[in-house]
């Protein structure tokens, strides 16, 4: 079972403790959430630059040149 | 450091690394709280990792928001329910710890607590992670406990340290 350190700011004193199971679930349960919402921003970045790359692939088939397009960047 | 900051309590992770550093029973007397920290976790897999702060305990009314960078590139986040920001992960450099602090002023008052961070991760590499992050926790309490912890639900690992200072404004 992890453990955790708890200090005492009015004694000073640190005492070394096992998660509780409720701990150890909330623990879990933090990081799936975490790992839930770094998917959801990761994702939200790819399809932005997914789009980006598309629409500059569209300028280029309608003639604009490399440098036209990046000025509109 | 000015006569104002006073050494609360200072803890430093043994073998086998700890889920999480707690503050307990901090005591009302100050102004503000300042915790530095010399810390890194057991996430698998990256250079870097991220760390939760947390106040007596709860896992709600929080937020915050993030800027940082890498060497390469600059981003920004906003985390709607939790106060997190990077440390070194388990793939950068052997035996570094990121760096940082974390200002809580106010503590005592009924009004929503705020949290300014600023910590870096260390790395013998090109791809090194500073942040600065405005964290809020919406409650009217008192902080009387502080709590840092991996968001990766992997321990901090041995030699991790934090200090907490008491803050007099005169």
């Amino acid at each position: 079972m992890p453990t955790k350190l708890i200090v005492d700011c009015s004694t000073g004193v640190t005492t070394e403790v096992e998660l509780t199971a409720e701990e150890v679930a909330q623990r879990e349960a933090d990081a799936a959430a975490f790992a839930e919402i770094k998917a959801a921003e990761e994702a939200a970045a790819q399809a932005k630059a997914d789009a980006k790359a598309s629409a500059q692939a569209k300028l280029a088939a309608l003639g604009l040149t490399a440098d036209e397009i990046s000025a509109l960047n | 450091m000015a006569n104002t900051y006073e050494a609360i309590a200072t803890v430093t992770v043994g073998s086998g690394g700890a889920a999480n550093i707690e503050f307990t029973s901090i005591p009302q007397t100050y102004t503000d709280l300042l915790v530095k920290a010399s810390v890194r976790d057991a996430r698998t897999g990256d250079i870097f990792s991220n760390l939760l702060i947390r106040f007596n305990g709860s896992s709600s009314n929080l937020s915050a928001r993030r800027l940082f960078g890498n060497g390469t590139s600059a981003a920004s986040s906003a985390p709607s329910s939790s106060i997190v920001t990077v440390l070194n992960g388990p793939l950068s450099t052997s035996n570094t710890f990121s760096s940082g602090e974390f200002y809580i002023p106010n503590y005592t008052s009924a009004n929503n607590k705020s949290v300014s961070t600023d910590i870096v991760t260390e790395n013998n590499a090109t791809e090194s992670y500073q942040e600065l992050n405005a964290g809020l926790w919406s409650d009217s309490s008192a902080i009387t406990s502080i709590t840092l912890l991996s968001n990766y639900s992997v321990n901090l690992v041995q030699y991790s340290t934090a200090t907490l200072y008491g803050i007099k404004n005169s």
